[in-house]
């Protein structure tokens, strides 16, 4: 499912915080969202999932503006996780997934055993299947931000906007959430930190103080120019001679 | 999910309901026939035989008016307010994101008082306005007063900024206590300072047919549309952009649910005075029971409502003999020691 952006931008007070970003995501994908902090990721998320309304421009969900889609539509296109969310309710693990079902739920359409399965399999998805169960509150960091992935799945949108999903995340569970968003045939974008983790991706976007630098295949993008410029950092790409993957090394710049 | 909550989910269907029914129905007989003088439940059950379906059984017509005309209004009256309480403190919740909310804290009942007495005392409207749409607008005035000072302090319903409404309700919820003690104190009698004062703590005696007749429907449909919305409240579990990302139209469900609770607050305000803690302990107390989602949460905080303020209304009547307290008294006495318990468990579970 495709998603466009045309000249957005969204502003607070007198703060610009992002301006024209156009860009299209296209079907199946996995587009990483780079940048500095501050340098508007999240804000570009929240636009693209429609939780904030564009100052300036327009997004549009297979060439229809998001503004004109009912909220209930959008939510069964477009899951989006955010980089923090909490909740003091003594909740499960089991019953937060359950609430990505809520776009398709209705007085006619209640809950039935598809629902179930699907909860299920979106808990095993992330690895979570054996702590279903457990009380919220006694989740660590990265098991509730895998909860909150497997929301995501449950809610079985083609568009997958995830924020930070690696935060929290030990190595081995940043690897495989990655690699399921890049294996499941969806359309996603991703805001990541880690400079490894976007050399995995299709295509990446570079932020910086709100508008788009630079889009395109992360060999391509990832410049030891563009990565002193908007990371303030020495980075080159090296290859892996076990395998000739393409790894990153970063140090600072003396 | 505790222990009643798993052998109350196990229960079937039908038959949760049938015992949700019989909880409720024993309360009410209890209501009824424990008071200055004690009729018998039986008498009270022939005597509703006789009203309702013609059964024609003999019984003393002076007890049998008390019953009808006085007892079961009562009842009625406290079950509905109960149970409105009850599920505003649920919404309210569920949507500012905040265990302390109830209508009482959030100011709602403040204002609604403060527009009892404005229309009774201080002939606000001129005669035009009854004390009911007295307190309902004074209701709602003072949600939006909160609601807008808590936005100006950088608070937003149902998102980041928690704290602020709390605050603002607080705020809200003195200068509107204030505003009323204003209006008393300057306009009104010894007589009338006397009535008021009583109402204001919660005063189920002067309560009719023609209140039942208003507090019944208002009560069920309040109930009726907020479990209408369980799915959406749940929804609100991590904010409310989580709730509008999964599909929720947070502003609509906000204003509709919002408002509803301070129309049901309002109406119960305006027939029995401000009556606290119900709206703040009932929802706590029923999460223990049933768990943290609104399907269930609503119909069981709806009727631990209204038992809980129909037992309430019976110690009223009874703790000081020859003498009726207000009932507002009894919940926040009950009330306290029950939310510290409430608190202290909590803490034990974490
Ligand atoms: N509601 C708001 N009011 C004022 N400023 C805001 C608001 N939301 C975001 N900003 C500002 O906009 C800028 C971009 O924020 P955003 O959260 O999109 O950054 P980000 O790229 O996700 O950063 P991070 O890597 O730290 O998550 C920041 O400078 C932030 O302070
Ligand atoms: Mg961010």
């Amino acid at each position: 499912m495709s998603l466009e952006t045309h000249a957005l931008g969204w502003t607070t007070g007198r703060t610009v915080v992002l301006q024209d970003i156009s860009l299209t995501v296209r079907p199946g994908e996995t587009l990483g969202l780079i940048g500095p902090n501050g340098s508007g990721k999240s804000t570009l998320l929240r636009l693209m999932a429609g939780l904030l309304r564009p100052s300036t421009g327009h997004v549009e969900l297979e060439g229809r503006p998001l503004a004109a889609l009912p909220r209930r539509e959008i939510a069964q296109r477009i899951a989006w996780v955010a980089q923090q969310a909490d909740t003091s309710d003594r909740i499960t693990a089991r019953d937060a997934v359950e609430l990505g079902r809520t776009p398709w739920l209705s007085a006619n359409d209640p809950w039935s055993p598809a629902d179930d399965a699907i909860v299920k399999g979106a808990l095993g998805d992330v690895g979570m299947g054996d702590l279903a169960a457990r009380q919220w509150c006694t989740l660590s960091g990265g098991e509730r931000q895998r909860v909150h992935i497997a929301r995501a799945l449950a809610q079985r949108a083609s568009v997958l906007l995830l924020d930070e999903p690696t935060n929290h995340l030990d190595v081995h569970h940043q690897l495989s959430i990655l690699s399921l968003v890049r294996r499941l045939p969806l359309t996603s974008v991703v805001a990541l930190h880690d400079l490894n983790h976007a050399l995995g991706c299709d295509r990446v976007a570079v932020l910086k103080a709100g508008r788009l630098l630079a889009l395109g295949p992360p060999r391509e993008i990832l410049t030891p120019e563009l990565m002193r410029g908007v990371f303030d950092v020495c980075a080159h790409i090296l290859t892996d001679p076990a395998d000739g993957a393409p790894v990153l090394r970063i140090h600072p710049i003396h | 999910m505790t222990e009643a909550a798993a052998r109350a989910s196990r229960l079937p269907r039908p038959s949760r309901a049938l015992l949700t029914c019989a909880v409720l129905a024993a309360a009410l007989v209890a209501g009824i026939s424990i008071g200055e003088t004690r009729i018998p439940p039986l008498t009270v059950l022939q005597a509703l035989a006789n009203r309702l379906f013609g059964a024609g059984l003999p019984l003393d017509p002076m007890d049998e008016g008390i019953i009808w005309n006085y007892r079961l209004t009562r009842a009625l009256v406290a079950a509905c307010c109960g149970a409105g309480l009850a599920v505003s403190g649920v919404v309210l919740q569920a949507l500012l994101r905040n265990p302390l909310a109830d209508p009482y804290i959030m100011g709602i009942s403040a204002g609604a008082s403060t527009g009892a007495v404005a229309v009774t005392i201080a002939g606000f409207g001129a005669g035009a306005l009854s004390l009911s749409m007295g307190a309902f607008g004074g209701a709602v005035l003072a949600f939006a007063l909160v609601a807008l000072l808590a936005r100006a302090a950088g608070g937003s319903v149902g998102g980041r900024g928690a704290v602020q409404i709390v605050l603002a309700g607080i705020a809200g919820s003195q200068l509107f206590n204030a505003l009323t003690s204003f209006i008393i104190t300057k306009s009104a009698n010894a007589d009338q300072a006397r009535g008021i004062m009583f109402w204001l703590l919660g005063n189920l005696s002067g309560v009719r047919w023609h209140d039942v007749a208003l507090a019944v429907p208002v009560a069920l449909a309040g109930v009726a549309l907020c479990a209408a919305h369980a799915r959406a409240l749940d929804a609100f579990t991590f904010g409310s952009d989580s709730a509008a990302a999964l599909g929720v139209p947070v502003r609509r469900v906000q204003a509709v649910l919002i408002g509803a609770s301070a129309l049901l607050t309002a109406v119960m305000v305006s027939m029995v005075g401000s009556i606290g803690f119900v709206g703040l302990v009932i929802p706590h107390a029923a999460r223990l029971l049933v768990g943290v989602r609104h399907a269930r949460l609503i119909p069981a905080a709806a009727l631990s409502g209204a038992v809980f303020l129909v037992t309430a209304d019976i110690l009223s009547r009874v703790i000081v003999p020859g003498q009726v307290l207000p009932i507002g008294v009894i919940t926040a006495l009950v009330g306290a020691p029950a939310f510290a318990l409430i608190l202290i468990r909590g803490q034990d579970r974490r």
